[in-house]
């Protein structure tokens, strides 16, 4: 940037870590923690309203079409088993959406956005009274369709940057995995904040929305006024403010060049991801709701890796009953099927409290009673999920996922609890699978270290590189002034994961990987070099994955290996992995 | 109004109405000529929105009456009777 310029126009730029890929230019919005109004609003004159009201009807039609189109993708016999998809669809033309949208951009003579936002607000108002939880939740449904519609609304015209001022990009210190789920982040363009790293639950929640962030910028709020310009490099992790003309013309033409990648790229997400050298490897969505297998087979997903059930927990003031665990495991497993879910058992954190439960006061919350330790001091709790799991078994393809394991009395003990439940179910004369598949997370470098008496064990090995990087480098990934030396290309991480893949094969047992690792395209030659079986990861970074899988041969990665474990640092394997495999493998929008 | 224009039924599916038994309610409700309505102590609703519905939040045992403005929709209003009589099939 030139300097003399940068002074005039007041053009700077902060540096942050990448939460999602993506460009955006927009306006900042600077939000407390209340949550924000991201849709703009503005009047439409009289004789426009009507266009408007066709925009509003065209935008239902595709979305209904598009949703059409899923459901007839549903092979045959499975046909009565999208009964949620189905009510989507006619939730699309309901009245209290449909026609009130219509009625407000008559009366207020406001662009549809705002008449929509207004109807769905107002019918998920209603929603907020009901006491009991399963019905209180179906408010999800209602923003569900609303945000299909948006997505046609706010997806026209939207080369055009005069128009992008309509919508903004959210500044924020901190948000919550909760709060991202609330804020309609996909109405909005993307967002930054202070705090945060890659690999925190907000960034996974941002990239399955598919806008651009960037996180950990410390002093986003503090450089940001509301309405500044600002350009969001998602795949740099810088953010710049007040950009000059010039700047703003750059990025106008690196995000189209972004997005005529992204599309190619999104387009052959459907085929299989099979290596150059004739391997197939399953790629699956990582999901925390039944609906998000919706975004998992849009984007060619072949199964879910990593179903993580604290959501169906958190947000309310009771546990969850064994039914209701059951309706949306059923769900899951149906809409999925023929092709597995892995369902992880409930694992509470730092991250995600639960208000029937609240934690203890630990002054370190991810070394204390979390994941698995906390199911086997509550076993009442664990067994209602494992119940409800066995059950949803009989309806499709299911997997058990133990989440923390670092002891094999561990296994031994949920084992028991897993034959228990079995027995109840068979004695009080339900539908049930027992032979399900059971596998563990290698998350705890003490499992790492214990895999090969653990293959002897389970099933399968899920390697959860986020915590494994954190507990073996001894980084918090939510602190900023660390969260750069977080890196899946660490060595002692490789080789970690390297010993865990060899004892699974030993025993002939697949190991899999479901952390953030998997969706980042530079870890690649490492994954596949080490034999990793099935990737798992966020649905919107399936298709690329895949596309790059398709230009690597497991041959040459294995072989490229003997040189990785040759180097003593992560920058000297990025370096190497740069050099050898960096034509395909980066991103070459820059160039 | 007559009295086979209206009828109670009881929510006998152990989740009470949620999206699935309120869209197919609605469906049946959608074809019909004139207005049906469900009630709940003194809520009443539409009852081809399934939104409006869902509103009403029915958990399993409340009790609902179901009514037709129309004499042509007596035949819509047995079949919602009888979803709700067979429990939306769950």
């Amino acid at each position: 940037m030139n300097n003399r310029e940068s002074e005039v126009s007041g053009e700077f730029t902060l540096s942050g870590i990448s939460g999602s890929p993506g460009i955006c230019i927009g306006k900042a919005y600077l939000v407390d923690r209340e949550g924000v109004d991201v849709i703009e609003r503005y009047f439409v004159g009289q004789h426009e309203t009507e266009s408007e009201v066709s925009r509003f009807k065209s935008a239902v039609k595709n979305a209904r079409d598009e949703l059409s189109a899923i459901i007839a993708d549903v092979p045959e016999e499975l046909r009565e088993n999208t009964y949620i998809l189905e009510t989507h669809l006619l939730l699309h033309k309901d009245k209290m959406l449909y026609d009130r949208t219509i009625d407000i951009i008559r009366k207020d003579q406001v662009n549809a956005e705002w008449a929509l936002k207004k109807a769905t607000a107002r019918a998920v108002l209603m929603f907020k009274k009901i006491s009991d939880p399963y019905l209180g939740a179906r408010a999800a449904d209602i923003e569900h369709v609303s945000d299909r519609v948006m997505r046609q609304l706010v997806g026209i015209g939207e080369v055009n940057i005069s128009g992008i001022d309509k919508r903004v990009i959210l500044v924020a210190t901190h948000l919550t995995p909760a709060e991202t789920s609330q804020i309609q982040l996909n109405r909005i363009m993307g967002f930054i904040t202070d705090r945060g790293g890659k690999t925190s639950h907000t960034s996974i929640i941002a990239r399955s929305l598919d806008i651009p962030s960037v996180l950990g910028l410390e002093t986003a709020t503090s450089m940001i006024k509301n309405d500044d310009l600002i350009i969001v490099d998602g795949n740099r992790g810088t953010v710049i403010v007040n950009p000059t003309e010039e700047t703003l013309l750059r990025y106008t033409e690196l995000r189209r060049r972004y997005v005529i990648r992204r599309a190619d790229i999104v387009r052959s997400g459907d085929l299989p991801a099979e290596s150059a050298d004739g391997v197939v490897f399953p790629i699956m969505g990582n999901i925390e709701l039944p609906e998000e297998v919706v975004g998992v087979r849009d984007n060619g997903g072949d199964g879910i890796g990593l179903f993580r059930t604290e959501f169906l927990y958190i947000g309310r003031n009771d546990f969850p009953g064994e039914e209701e665990l059951y309706e949306k495991c059923r769900e899951t497993v149906e809409l999925m099927a023929p092709h597995p879910v892995t369902i992880r058992t409930l694992d509470i954190n730092g991250d995600k409290e639960i208000q029937s439960m609240p934690t203890p006061n630990e002054v370190n919350p991810a070394l204390g009673l979390r994941a698995i330790r906390f199911c086997l001091r509550k076993p009442g709790i664990f067994e209602t999920q494992i119940r409800a799991i066995l059950r949803a078994a009989a309806h499709g393809n299911a997997r058990i996922l133990l989440p923390m394991i670092s002891g094999c009395e561990e296994i031994t003990e949920t084992m028991r609890i897993i034959d228990r439940a079995a027995e109840a179910l068979e004695r009080e004369g339900f539908d049930y699978r027992r032979d399900i598949e059971i596998g563990i997370m290698i998350e705890v470098p003490s499992a790492a270290i214990l895999a090969d008496a653990m293959a002897d064990m389970v099933d399968f090995f899920s390697i959860g590189t986020n915590d494994l990087i954190q507990y073996t480098l001894a980084i918090d990934r939510g602190n900023p002034h660390v969260a750069h030396l977080f890196n899946p290309l660490h060595p002692a991480v490789i080789r970690l994961i390297r010993y865990v893949v060899d004892c699974a094969r030993d025993k002939n047992k697949p190991t899999y990987i479901c952390g953030e690792m998997a969706a980042d395209p530079m870890n690649l030659p490492v994954l596949l070099g080490l034999g990793i079986d099935e990737l798992s990861m966020a649905p919107q970074s399936i298709p690329e994955i895949k596309n790059k899988i398709r230009r690597l041969s497991v041959a040459d990665t294995g072989r490229f290996m003997v040189e990785v474990l040759k180097k003593n640092t992560a920058s000297d394997i990025q370096e190497l992995i740069k050099n050898r495999f960096g034509d395909i493998l980066y991103n070459d929008i820059y160039a | 109004m007559s009295e086979e224009l209206k009828t109670d039924v009881i929510v006998s599916n152990p989740l009470g109405l949620h999206a699935r038994p309120a869209a197919m309610i609605a469906k049946l409700a959608m074809k019909a000529d004139g207005d049906i309505w469900l009630t709940m102590d003194d809520e009443t609703v539409d009852a081809s929105s399934i939104i409006d519905i869902l509103s009403l939040a029915c958990t399993n045992g409340a009790r609902i009456t179901l009514e037709a403005e129309s004499k042509s929709d007596i035949e819509i209003l047995r079949k919602i009777r009888s979803l709700f009589e067979k429990g939306f099939d769950e």
